[in-house]
């Protein structure tokens, strides 16, 4: 079994007065691609904000490459090798592609090796490297996607953090962007996957967990989750 | 068998701008059941609420309440009617206490009370929903919790024929979620109707006599939980196009 | 309301009022009382609005001014007595405001705010326009209208009692409120309005009721007031200052309460009388008012009587 790259040991965290973690432990592997599925409001979004920092954790402890960045700042994460693709993507619409691209490179981690991961990325989305000038407002919701997972893997991370990959794209699309991901994984770079669609998650995932009222519900290989009436239950109550 | 339905949605859609957030919407709750709403998010569930009970006026369709037209009523005048709600993100009279709360909530409730025997009703909630140990408190001292029960105190005080909760066990630890269930049974053996809306599925699956389904706006099924959960179009609204990864395995 | 220390409170307020200045027939005591009365009364009127339902009037001058207009008018033109001259300025100012606030009620915190100032400058212009009040000279009433009551030297007696009078009224009224069903009503609006809509609070009613309401005395205090002068002149009817100075003493008290009020007016108009005799300060009242103002949002938000309150839980259950 490959080592842990990422774990979160018993995170409790929320907004504001609102508790939405629980005690949620998890651990994610090098090169592979671990998922997360869980209803709406069951605290997937939660636990990546506040891995990465953009939420603060009440309790319990986020180890990357076993060292206790719970409570580093965001940026720092990046340093280290943090990279998280938000949900809905949360480009800069009104820069270029290239140009937001260039944000994401904007680490001194990821200056040192800029010239030539440009050029791997637009190796990676051909498509971007033709449309490198155009306003990223203005392009279709996958390129959009494309864009955001491209800015991630500008900052040459350790690991990609991805939340929600499916929502709202074609299913061309989506086949398209996970053939990129494949690549990369085989390529060793680990894959933490918040994903709605759970047949999806459990197709392309080696690892799953399942998130319920801000617990792991359970967990396990897909081949064995697919077969229990246990993610129904998650979802659905019975 | 029992008389007309206490709540009756008739095709009642409502769209904003561009989004059609609820399309076309017919069900109908029976007294003295409790009828739980569930869907993915954004289905339409809250604003589904915001209609019933006022806040918005459906663009077409019809909204019954015990015999009575209330489509696009003022919440003021639904309220009167017997129809009492909670809110999603608490709502509380900040700088008043927990019994001046509920006295608001009964004063102004279905029989439009006087102050004398508003407060009375007030202290009935009060006790029903075990807030008794923190009536003088202000609501702004309150944990989440108990501003989660004074929501349902508050509610409960204008002794209604129908109770909308909406997600009101958000936020709260397993205990708590198991106190919340008791004083929602409790509430429903005191002759009250509840329509419900919870994202904790397994409370509200053994809560409820019956579940609707909504996915984007529109009903997607109706019935026992039992039936409702192993229903494949309301699995699939949850868990996913299974299409979408067959086609991924073809290209794999 | 009887059998609760606070009605008591209040009447021993009036009885101060009324008698003081009898002691040695202190004329320039009733002098300054009658601006204490003034304010007591214009800030217990505007709290109805201010401090319960949470919407601030900005121009509630417009009540006094109007009213001091309808008096003033009925006395010069139509050789009305005082009595019913004030109270037509009462009810006349109140059907106005009634269907006013049905219009501007509808808005909102800031947008209210303003419109309630638009009023003001639309009244005023109304005034200084209208030839049968004088235009903009205003209208000068002969001091034969002070011999119905006894003469010059008596009647200001009279109308310093009538003050009071309308102070108490303003007082007991804001009491009245407070403690009934309406006046619940009305601070759920002022704690969260949606809400209290939800719960059947019948708020567009209620909120028009409370603007109407908060008008009829300081109406009639208007009246009395110019009466007194024996003239009236849009510039002053109409000044913001007053109404300014009103939520000034509102806020310093304590919005909300009723003593707060009292007890901000009386030592806001100390503060007032002092700064106006001071040489370095003279000019610059409106400057403090408005410093003030800001130092008690800031920082005192509940006023002098949060601040009695927290360190003298007791004292909440006799004062309003």
């Amino acid at each position: 079994m490959a080592e842990t790259v990422l774990e979160i040991e018993s995170l409790e965290a929320g907004y504001g007065e609102v508790q939405v973690l629980w005690g949620l432990s998890l651990k994610a592997r090098r090169g592979e691609l671990t998922a997360i599925v869980g209803a709406n409001g069951a605290g997937k979004t939660t636990t990546l904000r506040a891995v990465a920092g953009t939420i603060d954790p009440w309790r319990g402890r986020v180890l990357f490459e076993n060292e206790d960045v719970t409570r580093l700042p965001t940026h720092l994460k990046t340093e280290r090798g943090f990279a998280l693709v938000p949900e809905g993507r949360q480009l800069f619409s009104s820069m270029s592609v290239a140009e937001n691209l260039e944000l994401g490179a904007f680490t001194k981690r990821a200056a040192r090796s800029y010239a030539g991961r440009l050029e791997r990325i637009f190796t990676l989305f051909p498509r971007l490297k033709e449309r490198q000038r155009q306003l990223a407002g203005t392009l279709s919701g996958g390129e959009q996607q494309m864009v955001a997972i491209a800015r991630g893997l500008m900052s040459d991370p350790d690991i990609l953090i991805i939340d929600e990959l499916s929502l709202g794209l074609a299913p061309v699309v989506v086949y398209q962007l996970l053939a990129t991901l494949k690549q990369l994984k085989e390529q060793g770079l680990t894959i933490l996957l918040v994903e709605q669609n759970v047949h999806l998650a459990l197709a392309l995932s080696d690892y799953a967990y399942v998130i319920a009222e801000g617990r792991i519900f359970t967990e396990g290989l897909p081949k064995d989750l697919a077969a229990k009436p246990e993610i129904r239950k998650a979802y659905l109550g019975l | 068998m029992s008389a007309a339905p206490l709540l009756e949605l008739d095709r009642v859609s409502k769209r904003f701008g561009g989004l059609q957030a609820v399309n076309n919407l017919s069900f109908t709750i029976n007294e003295g059941e409790i009828l739980g709403l569930i869907g993915p998010n954004g289905a339409g569930k809250s604003t589904l609420f915001n209609l019933i009970n006022g806040v918005f006026a459906p663009n077409t369709g019809k909204i019954t309440f015990d015999g009575v037209d209330i489509t696009g009523e003022k919440p003021f005048i639904v309220a009167r009617h017997g129809l009492a709600r909670t809110h999603q993100i608490v709502q509380p009279l900040t700088n008043m206490t927990v019994f001046e709360n509920c006295t608001v909530g009964a004063c102004f409730g279905k029989d439009n009370k006087p102050l004398q025997r508003a407060r009375g009703a007030a202290e009935a909630a009060i006790a029903l929903t075990g807030l008794d140990d923190r009536r003088d408190m202000l609501a702004l001292h309150l944990t989440i919790a108990g501003k989660k029960r004074l929501e349902l105190a508050r509610a409960l005080a204008a002794e209604p024929k129908l109770l909308l909760l909406d997600e009101v066990l958000a936020g709260l630890n397993p205990t708590e979620v198991e106190h919340m269930i008791g004083v929602i049974r409790k509430i429903r053996e005191s002759g009250v109707t509840i329509l419900i809306i919870e994202h904790l599925m397994q409370a509200i699956m053994s809560l409820s006599d019956r579940i609707v389904v909504l996915n984007y706006g529109e009903k997607l099924a109706e019935g026992l939980p039992a039936e409702v959960a192993s229903d494949t179009a309301v699995i699939e609204a949850y868990l996913g196009d299974p299409k979408l990864a067959a086609e991924l395995e073809g290209h794999a | 309301m009887l059998r609760r220390p606070f009605f008591y409170v209040i009447a021993l307020v009036i009885a101060a009022f009324a008698g003081l200045p009898l002691i040695g027939n202190n004329v320039e005591l009733r002098e300054s009382l009658v601006l204490a009365c003034v304010y007591i009364t214009l800030a217990s009127n505007l709290n109805l609005m201010l401090g319960y339902a949470g919407y601030i009037n900005f121009g509630s001058i417009v009540f006094f001014g109007l009213g001091g207009y309808i008096c003033v008018w009925l006395i010069y033109a139509h050789d009305w007595p005082l009595a019913v001259s004030l109270l037509a300025a009462g009810v006349g100012v109140s059907a106005l405001a009634l269907i006013f606030g049905l219009g501007i009620l509808r808005l909102r915190g800031a947008f209210f705010a303003l419109s309630t100032i638009g009023i003001v400058e639309g009244v005023q212009a109304f005034a200084e326009n209208f030839t049968p009040w004088g235009g903009s000279s205003g209208i000068y009433i002969s001091p034969q209208v002070f011999q119905p009551l006894g003469g010059p030297a008596r009647a200001l007696w009279v109308i310093y009692f009538a003050f009071v009078a309308v102070m108490g009224a303003s007082l007991y009224l804001s009491y009245a409120i407070k403690t009934s069903k309406f006046g619940l009503g009305l601070l759920a609006i002022g704690q969260n309005e949606d809400a209290a809509a939800i719960l059947g609070v019948p708020t567009p009613r209620y909120k028009a009721l409370a603007y109407s309401a908060s008008a009829f005395l300081p109406a009639i205090a208007g009246g009395l007031y110019f009466f007194k002068s024996a003239f009236i002149q849009p510039s002053d009817a109409f000044d913001l200052t007053l109404s300014t100075e009103a939520i000034v003493i509102c806020m310093l008290g304590g919005q909300g309460t009723v003593s707060g009020v009292a007890l901000g007016a009386f030592l806001y108009e100390q503060l007032r009388g002092y700064l106006l005799t001071s040489s370095t300060f003279a000019n610059f009242q409106l400057t403090i008012a408005g410093v003030l103002l800001l130092l008690i949002v800031l920082f005192f938000p509940s006023g002098l009587m949060g601040f009695i309150y927290s360190r003298l839980p007791i004292a909440k259950k006799v004062l309003e």
